[in-house]
């Protein structure tokens, strides 16, 4: 029940927001993340964005798995 | 889909398994607290992914499982009063109550509306002045502030109609208790890792602080989960407990400030009972007298004190819950209580340890 999709904020409208996956787009309030704009990736839950994906977090957790030591 | 199909990849999966194979040194029992854990292991095959010895064990972090018998038998109750409307998520459904489930009451003639957010409720209500609608609020943290934001929105426009039934329970303390019984013998937590994004890692410092427990906050893709699994076994390994961030794209350190402002304004804490683990001191949250007008526990208290006691079963998710029981063991899996005939709330939910069992075969 806690299953958050990341999605795009498309467009922003005072606490709603517009925002897109695949190609489907749905409402959501953003009362919860006062520093997002368009463009950014969020996670919706029941009609909430609950937080901001952080791109640079994403890449650096990813080329730690691409060039982090397979062995210990 | 950006953000998750990378952290799909298989190769980088099979890459953490064979770190994880490397590091794991002996048995350790590994809890995923989440109920989208349990799903996720289940779906992606992670169990077979891991170790000799190193076991994932499913948690109290299935909203739907948690739920008490006498809250689900109250909410019932309130769908015979005139004039209402039962709304819920569609997860709940099918859960039994001692002698019926949402959907046998809407058969029976009942209003049960199901919703994708509590705003939509609200917004049913607005619809419908003429009824009473109740919404059935479950779910953990990263939940509650949409339950808080429909109860804020219903007083400013007026719906005066529209009222919610609370049944929202808060994680950490929930942990403390499983940690505090002693009954189960985790050697790691991999902790929520949605929740996490309102309350912060910071809220688990207390189990590798007082208990030695190393935690790993976790996503839900497989990539995540492994780097959570990893972080417990390196930590296992170090004779370290700390809390780990394994969720660094989604979840802080700290609690969701807004997040918090909205839950506490609406909400205050209090005793909750949890399907298997009893009364938890203030794990529950009930709504501020402000918001009286809004707490369908007050409004109909009547119908709700004329439910009997609920009637003891011999369905054991309360032990599945708890991490005691494997699905498999229970007497009841797979013949008498399956998903299209479930006794259980675990074999109900689609993240309930029994369901991910019964669908996906156990470890």
């Amino acid at each position: 029940m806690c299953l958050a999709i990341p999605m795009r904020i498309v467009e922003i409208d005072g606490p709603n927001a517009l925002v897109e996956v695949g190609g489907v787009s749905r409402k959501a309030r953003i009362d919860l993340l006062p520093e997002v704009s368009v463009g950014d990736y969020v996670l919706v839950h029941v009609g909430m964005a609950i937080a901001r994906v952080d791109a640079d977090e994403a890449e650096r957790t990813l080329s730690l798995l691409r060039e982090g030591p397979y062995e210990v | 889909m950006r953000y998750s199909d990378e952290f799909r990849d298989r190769e980088a999966t099979l890459a953490i398994a064979r770190r994880i194979a490397s590091l794991a040194t002996g048995p350790a029992t590994i809890m995923e607290v989440c109920g989208t854990h349990t799903m996720s292991a289940a779906r992606f095959g992670l169990r077979a992914l891991m170790p000799e010895g190193v076991r994932l064990v499913s948690g109290p972090g299935c909203p739907v499982c948690v739920t008490a018998q006498p809250d689900i038998d109250s909410f019932l109750s309130i769908g015979d009063e005139p004039d209402t409307v039962l709304v819920s998520f569609g997860d709940m459904l099918r859960v039994p109550g001692s002698s019926d489930s949402l959907e046998g009451k809407r058969a029976g003639g009942a209003q049960v509306r199901v919703v994708y957010s509590p705003l939509d409720a609200v917004e049913i209500a607005q619809q419908t002045p003429e009824k009473r609608v109740v919404f059935f609020a479950v779910g953990f943290e990263t939940t509650i502030p949409a339950t808080a934001m429909a109860v804020l929105s219903a007083k400013r426009s007026g719906a005066r109609n529209f009222s919610v039934f609370c049944a929202h329970k808060t994680m950490p303390r929930a942990l403390r208790a499983l940690l505090e019984s002693g009954e189960v013998r985790v050697s790691g937590l991999l902790c929520p890792g949605h929740v996490s994004t309102i309350i912060g890692s910071a809220a688990y410092e207390f189990i590798p602080d007082e208990f030695g427990v190393p935690c790993a906050v976790a996503g839900f893709e497989p990539v995540d989960m492994m780097a959570g699994v990893e972080s417990i076994l390196r930590q296992l390994r170090e004779g370290a407990a700390r809390v780990d961030n394994a969720y660094s794209r989604a979840v802080p350190r700290e609690p969701n400030a807004r997040a918090m402002e909205i839950i506490y304004q609406v909400f205050s804490p209090c005793d909750a009972v949890w399907r298997g683990l009893g009364v938890i001191p203030k794990s529950g949250l009930s709504l501020r007298e402000t918001y009286a007008d809004f707490d369908a526990a007050i409004l109909f208290a009547q119908a709700i004190a004329r439910v009997p006691e609920a009637r003891p079963s011999a369905c054991r998710c309360g032990d599945v819950l708890r991490g005691v029981l494997a699905p498999e063991e229970c007497a009841l899996f797979g013949r008498t209580c399956a998903p299209e005939n479930p006794v259980g709330p675990c074999m109900v939910s689609s993240e309930g340890a029994c369901a991910a069992a019964y669908r996906y075969g156990g470890a």
